[in-house]
């Protein structure tokens, strides 16, 4: 792999405020190493536009390992950029040569407005989760965890679509801003464990319903939303959820 | 400072029981009489909030992130120790308790840690019941794995991201609360001061990370869950948000601040590949239950790993330490690693590496089976260095990880200040110098789920202190001091950038306070740490306004307190003079490089008492008394 260092042009969403208008604004950035991170290089063009003294991009990021959920960039059009599997802070720039032109923007939803550049609101997804998306248990008094054996199966589809890191990238890849997956995808991980079966036909109700009430749009099954997933969470959850709910009308 | 540990009489395996049994109740209509602060929400803070919400409390949460469900609990990869001997391989809690002493050599309080290892088995239970997908076996059961310094099977795991899905279960819980109406959540908000009334702590003073709005919050008590101060180093493995300012104000409030200098690093990260790195990616223990670890047995030999004959390489683990191999403890393989590095026989880009391999794993059980023990992180590892550890042997290095130390507490879990309460992380109490593996997600959840909920009762069934609100002249004061340091901040207007100030005062801990120590180096930092800290005050450039979302604020407030609080962990580090655990003093070890401690002089806990601007802090003792584990020398040989 070459160490030479890149140039790279970027496009990039800047907003001041919530309610200010935006703009996308060019940047050169130069001294880009190919082992650097996404993030990495944002920290450059960063550290260079405060060395100008101009206010630096703001971004959403935390654990730079992919499981946080809280980098949400879309590159290039795509959200984290398009590499299977990949969140943006996990996305190297060894992907990108020197001179490229690099277009970054916010997720765009009408649920997840714009705080200020790079940053949006996803408080919609907790609302979703508070409305349903757990199983109603207090702490105490649980019975012995093996008591009840649950078959392998079951809990690996489980724990395929426990895998949902909540970052919204599904919500910005999809046309109508669907949050299908990540919805159906907390009602899955749920659904196929026994301790989800009680509560199993209102959970997907009430999600749904909140769903909804947040303004996200519904599911055209294009699957965008499973192809930028960086948890690659299958879209398999989407028809079970949509059959669960099915069934939940006459109940 | 008062520091009365208030650990109960008696035999340690009745002490828990026994102490609940007289632990004061608060009635169940007067719980929701009381408001409780819990400031973080992750794996300790939304366990702890979930739970007092669900007895009836009413509870204000407090997180900088935007939702509980990022908080850095959720990297956590490998698992959860739990004494529940499914595996019928001997377990049990004494033995879950004496691993744990042992493996913070011996500078933990013992009965908090029996305690801990009492409540392990409730939290699967528990977890279990939220639908937490832990790994199963064929038959339906829980499966385990080894952690290091355990010869048992005791670490429940989901996959590599335990840590996330146990944070999804409390953060689930918290939210069931949220829509119940128990609990108050307020994300992107970042607690910047405490207010104490009376002597006893009764809010916080926060800021609105979108609005820069400054608000101050009254209650009945208040709970710190904010984690550990490892970015003081800058380069970690903890997210780039983790930050010692909750923590650090509240030890300027009066909190005791306990064992700063007890930094965990852990052995086995990706190495660091250049000077823009922002932070360090960790392997997950669990790798070596497979993994070997090995560096060329000759110094400078630059062949690749295949081209390296078996009897060219060096098995150090398993050679030094037959009985626990790659399994060794994290202080001791940490400081292995550094060892055969120093001897010129690292790997990589500028040799500070040493191989993991996988080769005999692969040949043993296949690919198939490494894939489905470890696939995401050799994912996570390729992504991240572009090389394939199916084929190649990782690469890795030491790295900042955990903190030990925090703000002092009692065996209920508060600080010397009445009210303050602290847990998870940012405590101190059950680790020693030392933590191991799947260790960090059960403490968290066993102080937020079993632990608190019943001792902080205790607290306002007998504290009877009178209602306040935030007209408090107290109050009022807190919020003019964030504001002028807000604006002071704001005011430098000089020309070098947060980050590069960060970047320097964690280059300075790294080299002479990270994993080997001098008198003479901490001595330096003593000198250097002032200085540069002199030198942000002055020259560092934050720009754009108060009364926005401003991340180089929010950074320049964080790097301010670690500028503070390094001189401290250096401080500790000198005072303490022996070595023990992660901390290790070069003067003090024995011939084979083991970490010698000095029982006689130095088993105590050292709680630090600040004494304001530009006085030295007071050190005071709290003394470890061992009924049941009696020290020896550490052996994992």
């Amino acid at each position: 792999m070459s160490d030479k260092k890149m140039k790279l042009k970027l496009h990039v969403w800047r907003q001041a405020s919530k309610d200010a208008p935006g703009a996308m604004k060019e940047y050169v950035v130069e001294d880009v190493s190919p082992h650097m991170s996404f993030l990495e290089m944002m920290d450059t063009l960063n550290e260079q536009l405060l060395n100008k003294g101009e206010e630096p991009v703001a971004f959403d990021h935390d654990c730079r390992e992919g499981i946080c959920g809280m980098c949400s960039m879309v590159i290039n059009g795509i959200p984290h950029g398009g590499h299977r599997g990949v969140t943006a802070c996990q996305l190297h720039m060894r992907h990108f040569k020197d001179g490229d032109e690099i277009f970054v923007e916010p997720w765009r939803a009408r649920a997840f407005p714009v705080l200020r550049d790079l940053v949006v609101d996803r408080q919609a997804f907790d609302r979703i989760i508070a409305a349903g998306g757990y199983v109603s248990v207090n702490t105490g008094g649980a019975p012995d965890a093996n008591a009840l054996p649950i078959p392998k199966k079951e809990a690996d589809l489980a724990m395929d679509a426990a895998a949902c890191i909540g970052c919204g990238a599904c919500v910005a890849a999809c046309k109508n801003a669907s949050a299908m997956l990540f919805v159906a995808a907390k009602a899955s991980h749920l659904n196929h464990l026994p301790q989800g079966q009680p509560e199993r036909y209102d959970r997907v109700k009430k999600m749904a319903a909140q769903m909804d009430a947040e303004g996200f749009g519904t599911c055209s099954n294009l699957s965008q939303c499973e192809a930028v997933c960086p948890k690659e969470i299958s879209v398999r959850v989407i028809a079970e959820f949509n059959r669960d709910l099915l069934k939940a009308q006459g109940k | 400072m008062n520091l009365d540990s208030k650990i109960p009489e008696g035999p340690i395996e009745q002490k828990w029981s026994k102490h609940k049994l007289s632990l004061p109740l608060v009635n169940p209509a007067n719980k929701r009489k009381f408001k409780i602060i819990v400031v973080g929400t992750g794996l300790a803070g939304a366990s702890a909030a979930a739970t007092l919400s669900e007895l009836g409390y009413q509870v204000e949460a407090f997180a900088f992130q935007d939702s509980p469900r990022r908080a850095h609990s959720i990297a956590a990869q490998g698992g959860i120790n739990a004494a529940k001997n499914y595996q019928n391989d001997g377990d049990s809690v004494r033995r879950l308790a004496y691993d744990t002493v042992k493996g913070g050599d011996y500078r933990s309080r013992e009965a908090n840690v029996y305690r801990l290892a009492e409540v392990s088995v409730n939290i699967i239970d528990q977890c279990v019941a939220q639908g937490v997908p832990f790994a199963r076996e064929y038959g339906g059961h829980l499966a385990n794995r080894s952690f290091g310094g355990a010869q048992v099977s005791r670490t429940f795991y989901a996959r590599g991201q335990t840590g996330q899905q146990l944070l999804l279960g409390a953060y689930q819980a918290l939210e069931k609360q949220v829509n119940a109406g128990g609990v108050k959540m307020h994300s992107r908000h970042e607690m910047l001061d405490l207010v104490i009334i009376g002597g006893h702590a009764r809010g916080i003073v926060t800021r609105d990370m979108v609005t820069g709005k400054i608000e101050s919050w009254a209650a009945d008590a208040v709970v710190l869950a904010t984690g550990g101060y490892g970015n003081v180093f800058y380069l970690s493995t903890n997210a780039k948000g983790c930050n010692v300012t909750a923590t650090w104000r509240a030890a300027k409030k009066g909190a005791g601040f306990a064992n700063p200098c007890y930094t965990q690093i852990h052995p086995t990260c990706i190495p660091q590949a250049g000077d823009y790195q922002s932070k360090l990616t960790l392997m997950s223990e669990s790798l070596r239950n497979d993994g070997r670890v090995w560096v060329p047995k000759k110094a400078g030999d630059t062949r690749a790993p295949g081209q390296i004959p078996e009897d060219e390489r060096d098995y150090y683990l398993e050679r030094k330490y037959p009985s626990f191999g790659n399994l060794a403890p994290r202080d001791i393989s940490s400081r292995a690693a550094k060892q055969v590095c120093d001897e010129g026989r690292g790997v990589g880009p500028g040799g500070r590496g040493v191989y993991l391999d996988f080769a005999d794993a692969i040949k043993r059980v296949g690919k198939k089976v490494i894939s489905e023990r470890y696939g995401n992180l050799f994912d996570m590892y390729t992504t991240i260095t572009g090389e394939d550890p199916y084929t190649v042997p990782m690469r890795i290095y030491p790295a900042v990880h955990y903190t030990m130390g925090g703000l002092w507490v009692d065996y209920n879990l508060m600080s010397n200040v009445p009210g303050l309460h602290v847990i998870g992380e940012a405590n101190f109490s059950d680790h020693g110098a030392n933590r191991l593996g799947a260790s960090a997600l059960m403490q968290g959840l066993a102080d937020g789920y079993f632990v608190l909920p019943y001792t902080i009762g205790a607290y306002l069934a007998t504290a009877k202190q009178p209602k306040v609100t935030t007209d408090h002249p107290e109050f009022k004061k807190a919020v003019d001091d964030v504001r002028a340091r807000i604006t002071k901040l704001l005011n430098v207007k000089g020309k070098r950038t947060v980050d590069s100030f960060h970047r320097e005062l964690g280059m300075l801990l790294w080299n002479k306070c990270g994993m080997a120590r001098t008198e003479a180096g901490l001595k330096e930092l003593l000198v250097e740490i002032p200085k540069l800290r002199e030198e942000f005050w002055r020259n560092v450039n934050v720009p754009g306004s108060a009364d926005s979302l401003n991340q180089a604020l929010e950074k320049a407030g964080r790097v301010a307190d670690f500028l503070e609080f390094a001189e401290l962990l250096v401080m500790d580090a000198l005072d303490r003079n022996e070595s023990c655990g992660g901390h290790f003093r070069e003067e003090h070890q024995y011939e084979d490089g083991e970490a010698k401690r000095n029982d006689a002089e130095y088993q105590h806990v050292s709680v630090w008492e600040w004494k304001g601007e530009g006085q030295a802090p007071v050190r005071h003792k709290e003394p470890l008394v061992f009924e049941t584990f009696k020290p020896s020398i550490r052996s994992y040989k």
